[in-house]
């Protein structure tokens, strides 16, 4: 009675902490300008269930898809046991899904050990690529103390719960073969039945180490859970809402701002009245709040895999710029805005912004707006679009473009090309041989 | 080959004859003004001539779309070009266009309806994919591509940008040469450099120009010729070349260029 108890606090007590922290995500993320991301929703669906669900794009880098793929079906498919788990925590019951499942109750529970080896494997592979062979993905600038840790804290996590869960197991049937108290014959156990003989073998003992694996193993999970909102891990759950509100149109294709098509318009046309388009405000984005909440779910879901950045010309020919970099600051400063509004309310000004204090104008421009990184990113994150719309702050509000740049505006401006070179001779190649 | 000096319509010439034609040819700042790809632009002319496709260019009257300040983040820029395009294109009662540049087509097919300008708008190697598949374009009668190891470049505005990658590829393959991928190609090609309005400046500060990378696939990929389908490509692949001292062993050739001489126009 008393465990059940104690069982209740602790789970009311996780998911509280986690929506809390979820719904502090979630306003973060609506501190960014509205874009109209909600049509066609079949399509969506659809990008979602191919992207999300079914993985495509992360076949790019078999190694790293197989591993992640154990890991990820491990995820989806534990969470049936974590369920009986919660049902026995709270009822005191033990596997209660064993009657009333009967034969498919041992070939889940088979299932699941089979899934758990291989997540432990994948765990460690992916270790081993992080801390052993130093794989180029997981180092650069961006990938400072924190988000290194980061990745290895979930993976040894990962091991440590997969671990727990294949121990009790192995004690449980230990258990049942003395037909001990009410572990009855439940499940086969494929794997962890090869871990019996580790354990010892007094009917006392086993009960402590199943109990203890037990505890362990969902306390765990719950420990994990509210670990996800400080995490790149988030992924796991922001990647599904992320690709649904995939960006449909043709890569290539930039937003074009409707306040400025106002303003160009009554320049052209003095009778032109302009249309409402809401509150002016200011041309690009200097800061995170003036990026759309697309932009900032994407900054919540990037898992740092650097892919993006591995592909990005820029960064292969050694400039400043990483697109993963981008994703990064872009989380850590709304996180930073987030944290402001909590401690001292809604209006305060830190005085800093993601321009100068995060990214530098020297990532910026370096960018040839390839598409490269968009295309490489496995959960349709756009950078790019980030970028795009820092250039414009820099462009439109500062004026403070390269002067290369400013020659060859001018000249589109005078001249109609960006050469300096005269309207009147834009025929002349009619002329040659 | 044929070396008459082309007669090409312009838009004003058909008006004042009372006559609309079937396609606008839009030259781009780079084909107009850039001696190399001036060349190419004619290699589309004469290919539109041959075939016999009525086309008009607009002459003085066409300027720049406005993607490189479009990408350097002028949006004002790029919104007036757009606009004041829009007035001429529409003036002229323009339907259909082909541009031999990735990046005028990217703008005019995907920006410009956002302000008011809606075309069917193709690129030079889709126009030609349709020839050859019409029967109207052999590769006949003229050079011989036979054996060559040709390689193709994909530039990011017609490739990731807006998914074209076949086409270009259709009008190598006709060729009967060797046909063969860089390691870095289709939707994993490398920008050639000059996008995102970098070729209006000087690259930022690195370890290398990106040229020089995509050169290095180029010269791994074993290629004698490495085809392009941008004048913005065509810029940074030939200077890539030059400074590999290669010039001898590898010629870059738009495929509008290759089309024209493998027909002997
Ligand atoms: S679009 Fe820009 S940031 Fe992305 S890969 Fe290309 S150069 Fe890098
Ligand atoms: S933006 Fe996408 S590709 Fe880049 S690190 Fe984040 S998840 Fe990976």
């Amino acid at each position: 009675m008393i465990a059940q108890i104690i069982f209740i606090i602790i789970l009311g007590a996780a998911i509280y902490q986690f929506s809390k922290n979820v719904a502090k995500i979630r306003r973060n993320i609506l501190l960014g300008k509205d874009t109209n991301r909600k049509d066609q929703p079949g399509l969506r669906w659809t990008v979602m269930a191919k992207i999300a669900l079914g993985q495509t794009k992360m076949v790019k880098r078999p190694v790293a898809a197989v591993m992640h793929f154990f890991i990820y079906v491990g995820f989806i498919i534990i969470n049936l046991e974590v369920l009986e788990i919660m049902i026995d925590g709270v009822f005191g019951s033990h596997r209660i899904f064993a009657n009333p499942l009967g034969g498919l109750y041992g070939f889940l529970i088979g299932a699941f050990e089979v899934l758990a080896v291989l997540v432990l494997t994948a765990c460690i592979v992916f270790l081993c690529r992080r801390n052993v062979i130093h794989l180029k993905r997981f180092t650069g600038t961006e990938m400072t103390q924190w988000p290194k840790s980061d990745a290895n804290y979930i993976l040894i996590t990962e091991i440590l719960l997969m671990t727990a869960f294949l121990t009790m197991n192995a004690a449980d049937y230990k258990l049942q073969l003395l037909h001990f108290g009410h572990y009855v014959s439940a499940g086969s156990f494929p794997v962890s039945s090869l871990l019996a003989p580790l354990l010892p073998d007094g009917a006392s003992a086993l009960v402590i180490t199943e109990r203890v694996c037990w505890w362990f193993h969902i306390v765990g999970i719950l420990c994990f859970l509210n670990y996800l909102p400080y995490s790149k891990h988030f992924h796991i759950l922001l990647a599904f809402p992320n690709t649904y509100y995939s960006n449909l149109n043709a890569k290539g294709k930039f937003t074009n701002m409707a306040s400025v098509t106002n303003e160009v318009k009554a320049m052209l046309d003095p009778s032109y009245i302009p249309e409402n388009t809401g509150e002016p405000g200011r041309f690009g984005a200097k800061d995170v709040t003036d990026l759309t909440w697309k932009n900032l779910m994407e900054a919540y879901t990037c898992t740092e895999c650097g892919r993006c950045t591995y592909v990005c010309p820029a960064n292969i020919t050694g400039k400043l710029l990483s697109p993963r970099k981008i994703m990064m600051d872009t989380r850590d400063r709304i996180t930073e805005i987030g944290n402001n509004i909590d401690k001292h309310g809604k209006d305060h000004q830190d005085g800093k912004s993601l321009l100068d204090n995060y990214i530098s104008r020297e990532e910026l421009w370096a960018c040839t707006s390839c598409n490269a990184c968009v295309e490489a990113c496995p959960v349709n994150i756009n950078p790019l679009e980030i970028i795009t719309e820092m250039r414009r702050y820099i462009v439109m509000e500062e004026s403070q473009a390269p002067a290369s740049l400013n020659n060859m505006f001018s000249n589109v401006e005078n001249n109609g090309a960006p050469w300096k070179y005269s309207q009147a001779d834009r025929f002349n190649w009619a002329e040659e041989q | 080959m044929n070396n008459e000096p082309l007669a090409i319509p312009t838009m004003a010439e058909m008006a004042a004859q009372g006559k609309e034609p079937e396609i606008l040819f839009w030259v781009g700042c780079a084909g107009s003004f850039d001696e190399r790809a001036r060349k190419i632009t004619r290699d589309i002319c004469k290919i539109l001539h041959h075939v016999g496709i009525s086309y008009a260019v607009l002459g003085t009257e066409e300027n720049c779309t406005g993607d490189p300040a479009k990408r350097a983040g002028n949006e004002f820029l790029f919104q007036m070009q757009a606009m004041m395009n829009i007035q001429v294109l529409d003036g002229y009662n323009i339907k259909k266009i082909v541009t031999g540049c990735p990046h005028c087509f990217n703008t005019i097919k995907n920006e410009y309806p956002g302000v008011g300008g809606n075309y069917e708008v193709i690129h030079h190697t889709q126009l030609i994919q349709q020839l050859i598949n019409d029967g109207k374009l052999k590769a006949e009668g003229g050079e011989s591509f036979k054996g060559k190891r040709i390689t193709y470049h994909d530039p990011c505005y017609l490739g990731r940008g807006n998914d074209v990658y076949e086409a270009p590829r259709a009008a190598l393959e006709i060729l009967d040469t060797e046909l063969v991928e860089m390691k870095r190609c289709k939707s994993n090609g490398l920008c050639c450099g000059a996008g995102g309005a970098q070729m209006f400046k000087e690259p930022e500060p690195g370890k290398k120009d990106i040229n020089m990378e995509r050169i290095a696939d180029v010269i791994e990929a074993k290629a004698q010729v490495v085809a392009a389908a941008c004048p913005f490509c065509m810029t940074m692949l030939t200077d890539g070349v030059k400074n590999q001292d290669k010039e001898q062993e590898i010629k870059v050739l738009d495929i509008a260029e290759i089309t024209a001489r493998a027909n002997g126009l």
